[in-house]
């Protein structure tokens, strides 16, 4: 461990991301994300990176998948309306298999909303948002140093897996300032694109070997030439209008992500051993919900937090081997019931699952949780 | 030479041959008067579908 | 079998091209093989095959860098200079030409285009401009003559068109030109001038859709098409010799505009070499 530093959450998103490699990025400025195209703008040029403002959200995610292309570690970071924006190359980078990391600091919205105030309501757009099926990796940090080293994983899953990953901040974590620890350098896991094609199948450059998922990719300008389309297309890049290939891709697109669940998703446990109440949350919420779980813990309720780091796939397994210890779910976010119907399906009709939630751009406290959590109780007990 | 599975029809090579070489027949080109070909290549220039080009007999 | 040039530069087993007879885009398309062979095989020139990036957005216009055999990326619609400016500053060394169409580059891109522009990126457009939406069936583009009959325009078209080289000249492109599908020699030469150009550089190329602009709006078919551009488009040196009344109705072709002004991956690296050697003190 290196000694603590005074850190902002929108500043350890850039600096964990100059520690995994990021060296392009594109951004347009926006509340609450602005820190991070600003300290890119500093930080960049000083590892031998380039950062550019480009001229909106479309050509910022536009500009980090070329870059990406040409072979570099690439990343945008945004707010709600220029997620929104970006939507539609979200789903190029997933189909033409272009890593890149997506920071979206959410603020409360809908439309321009609360520019400066906390929410958690594009949940369901990072998965949703774009057209077409195809899979989302979406993460989600809960303190500033864990926006360090989570956005180094969400650039080696982006890496591994050849897709675009989503990395929800929320406005709570990136402009909260903490004292943090970073990790030394030389401990970090990072990972790289596999660069080589494989060898046969005419060098095709979507070429998947049987039992794999991805192909390898080789960066523009050096030597083999090959497309890359958002077109369906066959394994060399070329389009096709074969339902045949079409289904394929698709399916391992699909496939490279659910079949790699295990690897993806992560979750933080927090007092679940015994716990018979499970208070569900992600990001920035966890804080409230961390304190609400001490108190009740320290009256002697059996209270545990259980929150989703990688929120995207949803981790079902974890909360599904959870389910026959617990009377009963709660789920706390900032927005109106999202993550909660992904915790309703795999809660089923087995558990009761309850619901806080907030949309007027304030946050949830402690006592808000422990009054629920008090009311749960009383009720499943006059049953 | 003329690639005849490639050609369209649109008869842009027979318009622009200066000297009257070239003819569309049932929507492909043919060659009707190679002799008088001067080997300008307007043709092989303008063919949107590289269907028509030179080539060097001698070789 | 195909000619060497095509043989050498283009995708031949997804040849013939999906565009419709008479469509100028193929010539366009082979204008740009032609320069780019040209180019590598100038000794004073130092370019070399696998430095050149194809970049292209939606429309007809962009199935070429499919058939091109370069590094190729067929991206999303109006985004194909943004994409490119991406890629430019990730590896300067790559000669990174957009192939682009009216309503790619001018409406949906419109931004993109007047930002790079503005930036002086080194990126090399090329506009396939019919003026028309061809992949979707006739619809009036931003360079649709004012009055003209589209499918979206069933009783005239009311609005004003872009003149797309004075757009990009007038947002600051460094290099702007004009070429046309009749003067296909003329036109490979001015794409050369454009790829050598250090700097953004823009070539509007009049290209011609017969399908959906020339027989909707009773111009003829392809070879019509062809004959008012060789009547009307008028090679630079000899439109300045022309009358003013001759010149009514005509358009030069050719460089519009050549500045050399600082390229912006230049001055990025020029940029990090200051921050490092201040951080170095």
């Amino acid at each position: 461990m290196s000694k603590a530093v005074l850190m902002q959450g929108n500043e350890a998103a850039v600096e964990g991301a100059i520690a995994a490699g990021m060296r392009f990025f594109a951004g347009y400025p926006i509340t609450p994300s602005t820190e991070i195209a600003e300290g890119c703008a500093r930080r960049l040029p000083q590892e031998g990176g380039k950062f550019i403002q480009m001229e909106d959200e479309l050509a910022s995610i536009a500009a980090v998948l070329g870059a990406s292309a040409a072979g570099m570690k690439a990343m945008t970071a945004t707010s709600g309306p220029g997620f929104s924006l970006m939507q539609e190359n979200i789903g190029y980078g997933a189909m033409a298999e272009i890593p890149c990391v997506i920071v979206d600091v959410q603020r409360a919205g809908p439309s321009t909303g609360l520019p400066t105030s906390p929410s958690q309501a594009d949940y369901m757009q990072a998965r949703w948002g774009t057209h077409g099926d195809h899979p989302v990796i979406a993460l989600s940090p809960s303190s500033v140093r864990e926006t360090y080293t989570l956005i180094i994983r969400a650039f080696n899953l982006a890496e591994k897996y050849r897709t675009p990953v989503i990395f929800l901040m929320d406005e709570i974590v990136g402009h909260m300032r903490e004292g943090v620890e970073l990790p030394n350098p030389n401990e970090l896991i990072i990972n790289h694109r596999k660069m080589s094609f494989h060898d046969g199948a005419n060098k095709q450059c979507y070429f998947v070997p049987e039992g794999e998922y991805v192909p390898a990719m080789k960066p523009f300008g050096h030597g083999e030439r090959y497309n890359i389309t958002g077109l369906a297309h066959d394994q060399s890049g070329f389009p096709t209008n074969s339902s045949q290939i079409a289904g394929k891709l698709c399916q391992r697109l699909m496939d490279k992500v659910e079949k790699n669940v295990d690897h993806i998703c992560r979750v933080e446990e927090y007092a679940m051993d015994d716990a018979e109440t499970a208070v569900v949350c992600f990001g920035g919420g966890a804080r409230a919900v961390m304190e609400a779980v001490l108190q009740a813990r320290a009256e002697g309720r059996k209270v545990g937090m259980f929150r989703p780091i990688t929120v995207w796939p949803f981790p079902e397994k974890a909360l599904k081997a959870r389910l026959p210890q617990l009377k009963r779910i709660l789920m706390v976010e900032h927005n109106h019931g999202q993550m909660l119907l992904e915790v309703q399906r795999v809660a089923g009709n087995e558990k009761p699952v309850d619901f806080l939630g907030r949309i007027d751009g304030t946050v949830i406290t402690p006592e808000e949780i422990l009054n629920k959590l008090a009311e749960m109780e009383g009720e499943h007990h006059a049953q | 030479m003329i690639e005849d599975t490639w050609c369209k029809g649109c008869g842009i090579c027979a318009a622009f041959c200066p000297r009257q070489v070239l003819e569309i027949h049932h929507g492909k080109v043919r060659a009707v008067a190679p002799e008088k070909c001067v080997s300008c290549g307007m043709c092989e220039l303008r063919c949107p579908d590289y269907a028509i080009y030179l080539v060097n007999l001698e070789e | 079998m195909p000619s060497d040039l095509v043989h050498l530069y283009m995708r031949i087993d997804h040849l013939p091209q999906m565009w419709c007879p008479g469509c100028g885009n193929g010539v366009i398309m082979r204008d740009v093989a032609q320069a780019i062979d040209e180019l590598i095989n100038d000794p004073d020139e130092r370019f070399t095959r696998e430095d050149f990036v194809i970049v292209s957005g939606i429309g007809c216009s962009s199935r070429a860098a499919g058939y091109l055999d370069f590094n190729s990326i067929h991206t999303t619609h109006g985004r194909a200079i943004a994409f490119a400016t991406g890629i430019k500053l990730a590896n300067p060394k790559l000669h990174v030409i957009v192939l682009t169409g009216d309503g790619d580059c001018s409406a949906i891109g419109g931004n993109h285009l007047i930002h790079a522009a503005r930036r002086n990126v080194g990126l090399t457009v090329i506009v396939f401009n019919n003026d028309i939406y061809g992949m979707t069936g006739g619809q009036y583009s931003p360079t649709t003559p004012t009055g003209d009959l589209a499918t979206t325009a069933p009783y005239g078209n009311l609005d004003r068109p872009f003149d797309i080289a004075q757009l990009a000249a007038g947002a600051g492109a460094s290099f702007t030109a004009r070429g046309d599908v009749f003067h296909a020699r003329e036109t490979t030469e001015i794409i050369k001038q454009a790829i050598c150009h250090h700097g953004f550089s823009l070539v509007d190329v009049y290209s011609v859709c017969p399908t959906y602009y020339g027989r909707k709006n009773k111009k003829g078919d392809a070879v019509e098409m062809l004959k008012w551009q060789q009547a009307n488009l008028i090679p630079g040196a000899r439109f300045e010799t022309m009358s003013q009344e001759d010149r009514q109705g005509k358009k030069p072709i050719g460089v519009l505009t050549h500045n050399d002004y600082p390229e912006y991956t230049d001055e990025y690296l020029k940029l990090i070499d200051a921050c490092r050697k201040k951080g170095r003190k």
